[in-house]
């Protein structure tokens, strides 16, 4: 599965790098997600409950850091097995952009599945990873206005 | 409809625990850890079992043994398949662990705390791919994936006879890897008894007694009177019940081990992920002809997919199997063919109906059709040119063919799809916009399998008759056939024969099952061996009754008859459960079993054979396919029973219209997941992708069986898919589309069309 996109953020570069690098802000924005774990500068740990079609599991996985070229933007990569649903693993170039008092993510993403959730839900995969990708970016967005980061006319201040 | 089946899933027990495979995720990577202390302690369960506890316990394996060997004499790569393996996962689904417990819901449960921890390797997963230089090696000690490199010949004789041809026509062929799709789901069940230890599986199989002489073998030391293998009802066979898995050792092993009945129902996706697929071959191929267009030879290179493991006949299919009869019903003088079996991270490829010879003949029509092209020739004229006219024919790979009339075929099948007014047809659907074509396909296949089979014909003490067989009825009707044989032969009532099939305590030793279109030329003809032997008996009784010498009793019509008077059948089998009626020094009963070895062995097979018709309309905006008509005219030697046998015919083609218009199974080439996994992705064939199938038999009774019969089960796979791309290749002739790979779906068509125009073909 391949995918690219790209996000406008009300707020400034620097805060929306903090919060692409915070606990916190993570686990509030991953769709389903119920544990983060900051392990290092560079590692994550997570714990996400994740349906693909039919296939609903919980997922536990490992994000690591790399390229980093803070805070214009990163290299994530990550797998995550879910038991008997099975597994997915993949890496994202991610950039952030100032413009003006936004700053623009884009992203480039290959991901590959295994188990259950190819056999089954490999057809589901594409539309779920956009899905998830668009719940994201408004929890990222939501998160950042309750705590008044965003520049935007949200429901900070 | 009564519902009075009994498949192996209808089996309850008393105290039965239910058992759940873990399978790998990964389709190839080293096993560095299997924590399975979860599942044990989860409720309910009552044992996890890895492959390590298999091998402390001295498990056996499935060991290659196929006696292939290449030009040079180096011998078939040989592997050795643990039913769970301990080292490397080799694909996707391939089961790791088991978990038994008392509710099947607790067993998956538990199934699912097993942390399976597996080192990921990268995957091998097309024939294309590992065949390339680099591939990874799906065993460690075979880095070239080569099971086999087999060779008839070396290419010289070929390149001799080409270098004089007049025309060389080549092309290069993808034949789809298709599922077999029983309707019945994999299911097991076995069961010990506390005292004796013998082991009772039930399982859906095609007859024989393999299962028993695997678990045997495996689990009691190959002492096949500890296990007893049952399989009443089987829903669907198509070869791939025919296997022995490793799920049904992984099973028996759990059992023999908590001494309980454990029972397992696969899933379909778990029977679509583990049960041995089809097909699966890229060939190039070329024939070389003369000025005549006579076939001087003919070159045929083939990579097969043959999966992880090197199973019973995956790696021996394109040669035993399709090699029977390589150049179809032509005369082929010259033959140079290579067949590389490569190993794959994928489910083994194995016998699916036809095994073998759908795809070689579809090589040969449709490089017959291409040819006719290029040498500028009705494809139809290029076909009599080349039959095989004089029997017997022994082809190159050295199978002697004994009859046939491939000519008459194709005339009695042209005249049934109405050639003559097709031009008028094809004018009519040009009217509405729509392409129409007309495509032919003659085939010829070989078909008996094992050449030996055993039947036993017992009368009972209450008139009935029973015959216990090996062989095994899921569909074929069998029990209408046989009984037939036996009605006609020993003159007694059709409704007082039994057949008891799907048991070993029953079937006679050494009996063999049902595959290759074998059951009535092998099973038939075996019956009617031990006939005979029960006449000669009942001569015996019959001049003891009649008080005449038993030579001079003669037996027709179901009587024994003698200068003076006459006894039926039925009289005699009373008298001979009647020790006071019975001469002297002469058996109680009428028992026969009779073990029929065909005389030519394994190169004198019976050889079906027919030409089938497809008429297509094909959609040029859509690029969808309509079937219209399907004619098909087929030479399956004597018929027993037409009914029986229109039923094979019409089955066999929906089968081979399924791989031609719908199904295709697909790997992620990127990673070795199976990504038609369910019905939503993996395309079977519907009642409205057919059309009404007509079927005419031009019946040349088969030499090497008395009952004349050739087989009927297979030859509609071999017919139908090249009589369909032909079809659709003559229908979008117009539009410059020179070359399509099944399945000829919407999209792949449209994609033809388009590629066509956009190379400049005339559209």
């Amino acid at each position: 599965m391949d995918m690219t996109g790209e996000q406008r953020i009300a707020a400034p570069k620097q805060v929306v790098w903090d919060a692409l690098n915070s606990e916190e802000a993570l686990r509030a924005s991953i769709p389903g997600c119920e544990e983060v774990e900051k392990k290092s500068d560079t590692e994550f740990t997570a714990r996400v409950r994740l349906s693909v079609g039919p296939v609903k599991a919980r997922f536990a996985g490992e994000v690591t850091l790399s390229d980093i070229d803070a805070p214009n933007g990163y290299t994530l990569s990550g797998q995550g097995t879910g038991g008997v649903a099975g597994f997915g693993k993949g890496e994202a170039q991610v950039k952030l952009t100032e413009d003006g008092e936004e700053t623009v993510i884009s992203y480039t993403a290959h991901a590959t599945v295994g188990g259950k959730l190819a056999q089954i839900g490999q057809r589901l995969i594409d539309s779920t990873a956009k899905k998830l990708a668009g719940q994201f970016f408004a929890n990222f967005s939501d998160y950042l206005d309750e705590r008044g980061a965003s520049t935007g006319g949200g429901s900070g201040a | 409809m009564i519902g009075g089946g009994r498949y192996s899933d209808d089996f309850n027990f008393e105290g039965q625990v239910h058992l759940a495979f873990l399978r790998s995720p990964y389709a190839h990577g080293r096993i560095t850890g299997i924590d399975i202390d979860a599942a044990k302690a989860a409720p309910g369960v009552l044992g996890v079992f890895t492959g390590q506890d298999m091998e402390a316990d001295n498990v056996g394996r499935f060991e290659t043994d196929i006696p292939l060997t290449e030009l040079d004499g180096t011998e078939i790569f040989k592997t050795r398949r643990p039913a769970l393996p301990t080292d490397k996962v080799r694909l996707a689904g391939e089961p790791v662990a088991v978990v038994v417990a008392e509710t099947a819901h607790q067993a998956r449960d538990a199934m699912e705390l097993i942390d399976l921890q597996v080192e990921e390797l990268p995957a091998v997963v097309t024939s294309l791919q590992a065949v390339a230089e680099g591939a990874a090696a799906v065993h460690d000690e075979k880095p070239d994936n080569c099971a086999l490199h087999w060779e008839n010949d070396t290419p010289d004789a070929y390149d001799a006879a080409a270098a004089k041809a007049h025309k060389i026509v080549k092309i290069e062929l993808i034949n789809n890897r298709v599922m077999p799709v029983p309707m019945e789901p994999k299911c097991c069940i076995a069961q010990v008894d506390d005292e004796t230890g013998r082991m009772t599986v039930y399982a859906p199989f095609q007859g024989g007694r393999r299962v028993q002489g695997a678990v045997a073998d495996f689990l009691f030391g190959g002492d096949g009177d500890m296990v007893r293998h049952i399989s009443d009802n089987t829903g669907g066979g198509f070869g791939t019940r025919s296997k022995v898995y490793p799920e049904i050792i992984a099973i028996c092993y759990a059992a023999k081990k908590l001494g309980r009945t454990v029972k397992w129902l696969g899933d379909r996706s778990e029977t679509m992920v583990s049960d041995y697929h089809g097909r699966d071959q890229v060939n190039r191929a070329e024939l070389a002809f003369d000025e005549n267009a006579k076939i001087l030879g003919y070159r045929l290179e083939t990579l097969t997919n043959i999966g992880a493991w090197v199973t019973e006949n995956g790696a021996r299919l394109a040669i035993d199997g399709g090699g029977r009869i390589l150049g179809g019903c032509y005369d082929i003088p010259v033959l140079y063919y290579s067949c590389r079996n490569m190993m794959t991270n994928t489910v083994s490829t194995d016998t699916y109906r036809g095994a073998g010879r759908p795809e070689a003949n579809y090589i040969v029509e449709r490089l017959m059709e291409k040819a006719a092209r290029e040498l500028g020739i009705d494809s139809k004229e290029l076909r009599r040119r080349n039959f095989i006219t004089t029997f017997p024919y022994t082809t190159q790979m050295g199978m002697k063919v004994d009859c046939g009339d491939f000519a008459a075929c194709m005339d009695i099948a042209l005249k049934e799809a109405d050639w003559n007014n097709f031009e008028a047809r094809k004018k009519e659907s040009a009217a509405r916009g729509k392409l129409r074509g007309f495509g032919l396909a003659s085939f010829v296949e070989g078909a008996g399998g094992r050449p030996e089979e055993l039947m036993r014909v017992r009368f009972e003490e209450d008139g009935s008759v029973n015959i216990y067989c090996g062989t095994f009825s899921h569909g074929q009707g069998h029990a209408t056939v046989y009984s037939q044989i036996l009605s006609d032969k020993l003159g007694i009532p059709f409704d007082s024969i039994n057949l008891i099939q799907g048991d070993t305590d029953t079937a006679p030793a050494g009996a063999s099952g049902t595959y290759g279109s074998r059951s009535s030329q092998m099973g038939g003809v075996a019956i009617l061996r031990a006939s005979d032997i029960i006449i000669e008996k009942g001569k015996k009784i019959a001049g003891h009754l009649l008080q005449a010498e038993a030579d001079e009793v003669a037996f027709e019509d179901g009587n024994f008859k003698a200068r003076e008077g006459s006894v039926t059948m039925q009289e005699v089998a009373r008298a001979a459960h009647d020790p006071a009626r019975l001469p002297d020094g002469l058996e109680p009963g009428l028992d026969e079993t009779y073990h029929y070895k065909r005389p030519g062995g394994r190169t004198d097979q019976s050889f079906p054979n027919g030409c089938h018709i497809c008429e297509v309309e094909v959609d040029p905006e859509t690029g969808s396919v309509e079937l219209l008509a399907y004619s098909a005219a087929d030479d399956c030697g004597t018929v027993l029973n037409p009914l029986i046998v229109h039923g094979q015919v019409h089955g066999g083609v929906a089968q081979g219209i399924g791989q031609a218009l719908t199904e295709n199974l697909v790997y992620d080439e990127e990673t070795g997941q199976l990504l038609t996994g369910s019905f939503m992705d993996y395309a079977m064939p519907r009642a409205k992708d057919l059309s009404d199938i007509k079927a005419e038999f031009n019946p040349i009774p088969s030499t090497n069986n008395e009952l004349g019969v050739k087989g009927a089960g297979e030859a509609g796979c071999c017919g139908a898919p090249p009589a369909f791309v032909n079809a659709v290749l003559n229908a979008l002739e117009p539009l410059g589309v020179k070359h399509l790979d099944m399945p000829l779906t919407p999209n792949n068509i449209w994609h033809a069309i388009h590629g066509a125009k956009n190379e400049g073909g005339p559209a």
